[in-house]
């Protein structure tokens, strides 16, 4: 589960990608993204804790086993984390899809769904297009 | 088997670690390895911590005999580095030696393990005299044995003499169970899942056990056992129409071929770092060795499977072989622990009865 102190890839391409030179141009953050930070998510109730503690109580509250199972919950997690395109809940959630027991081929089919879903939305505002140059047209 | 089955695919095996001569193929290579990582803390320390050191059993409820580390198949995972090339089984003396502890001892379960432990030519007296000693006898079995056609026998043995299956599946699908075990092995041990549901195991009411095993397929934890379990079964009798009676979860342990992996993919340090995070106090309080005691293919005593194949015999001054086994001096011992031991205390925890905790 993506929580504070989570059990994440500390090491990744991210991390390991830097090259001389980086830094004399952000010389804070030579990345938008860095794969250690994903451990340190629960840093965000830095300066507002009771808002990050009724966020994550709320967080983990969502994930528990109910209607749906903690698995399903991950596989949609997985999903959602592609069409969000949040690179730390793709990790989070290709760890906790694994340990739930999903497979490779199951997360696979999720990314599909997340992907036919942004495609269709593309595709179906061509109807909203198609509606104004029809109003435009002769 | 009849003609009209279908043709199952051929296993694929690999050579072990011994027969490569990989450095990995020594216990005590393995130990270098495991102590050259660092960690946080040690497992003294955590065990300290959780006010278990030292490390008592809580009583010998189960003598797991491992009888071989010959098997037909090479899971990519397996801390026996067992497989076709094996030669060790246990001698005549040690078997008989083991008999007499089984029939005059009150410790309720015999567990039998290997390797594939029925390729053991004195498996079935085994197993033959611990049922009619009045125990509770568990095969650890890799189901694909059962296919074979001088072993086409066993499930039909294992339902006569109410032998408690144990098998191996990790994964109800293919892709995940043969990159773990094998090409061919996934669809092979489904159709030995049928002929044992055909006689009655893991049916409701039969009295027929057989529990399923999964390990994950990865450098990750396994997940909720009770969760994971509920999965297995829909999955199983959607996909595959097969029924079993629990699902146990057991972590990978840092040890022979599953060490190799680890270190070959520069894993190792964030594999045992993840275990380390993971200890739990809870799981550590039910960790097998506290009621089990291992004997090896040689006679010698360990306090689990996997101190056997790190070559870790039982400490203490508790006595080292069956021939001089002593029930009470062994059950006063202190249980020797290493940092492969964070394998069965992380999360929920892992034995070979699955989590531990929770």
């Amino acid at each position: 589960m993506f929580r504070p102190g989570a059990d994440h890839e500390r090491t990744s391409a991210l991390t390991h990608s830097r090259t001389p030179g980086q830094g004399r141009i952000h010389t804070h953050a030579p990345h938008y993204y860095d794969a250690a930070d994903l451990p340190r998510f629960g840093e965000i109730g830095k300066d507002a804790p009771e808002l990050a503690e009724k966020f994550f109580a709320w967080y983990n509250a969502v994930f528990a086993e109910g209607a749906l199972t903690a698995r399903e919950k991950s596989l949609i997690a997985l999903a959602v984390a592609h069409a969000v395109q949040c690179p730390y809940c793709i990790d989070a959630y290709s760890s906790d899809c694994l340990q739930k027991g999903a497979d490779a081929e199951q997360m696979t089919e999720a990314v599909h769904v997340a992907a036919a879903i942004r495609g269709g939305a593309s595709l179906v505002h061509g109807i909203q297009m198609r509606n104004h140059a029809e109003r435009l047209g002769m | 088997m009849s003609t009209t089955e279908p043709v199952l695919p051929k296993i694929t095996v690999l050579p072990t670690l011994q027969k490569r001569h990989a450095a990995l193929a020594s216990a005590q290579s393995q130990r270098a390895l495991l102590a050259r990582v660092p960690t946080a803390r040690t497992f003294e320390a955590a065990l300290h911590g959780a006010g278990l050191l030292p490390l008592k059993p809580t009583g010998i409820e189960i003598f797991q005999v491992n009888v071989g580390r010959k098997c037909n198949q090479t899971c990519r995972h397996c801390h026996v580095d067992a497989g076709p090339d094996r030669t060790e089984m246990m001698p005549d003396a040690v078997v008989d030696r083991c008999l007499e502890i089984i029939e005059g001892t009150s410790i309720p379960t015999v567990d039998i393990t290997g390797g594939a432990p029925e390729l053991h030519r004195r498996w079935r007296e085994i197993v033959v005299r611990a049922r009619a000693a009045g125990k509770h006898v568990m095969d650890r079995c890799n189901l694909t044995i059962t296919l074979l056609p001088n072993y086409a026998y066993l499930p039909e043995f294992f339902a006569e003499h109410g032998v408690h299956v144990v098998a191996s599946l990790p994964h109800y699908r293919q892709k995940g169970t043969d990159t773990q075990r094998g090409d061919g092995v996934f669809e092979q041990s489904v159709a030995a899942l049928k002929r044992l549901n055909a006689l009655g195991y893991g049916r409701p009411g039969s009295g027929l056990v057989l529990d399923l095993v999964t390990n994950p397929v990865g450098t990750f934890l396994p997940g909720d056992q009770r969760g994971l379990e509920a999965e297995w079964k829909r999955q199983m009798a959607r996909l595959h129409g097969v029924e079993f009676n629990a699902l146990y979860t057991i972590t990978n342990m840092p040890i022979s071929r599953f060490l190799e992996f680890l270190d070959e993919t520069g894993a190792l340090e964030a594999y045992l770092e993840r275990l380390v995070t993971a200890f739990n106090p809870a799981a550590a309080a039910g960790v097998m060795c506290r009621n089990t005691l291992s004997v090896g293919w040689d006679g010698t005593l360990y306090d689990c499977d996997f101190n056997q194949m790190l070559d870790l015999p039982v400490g203490g001054g508790a006595p080292r072989t069956v021939f001089d086994f002593d029930l009470a001096a062994l059950e006063r011992r202190d249980i020797v622990l290493g940092p492969h031991c964070f394998g069965c205390t992380a999360g929920a925890g892992s034995s070979c009865g699955g989590a531990t905790a929770g």
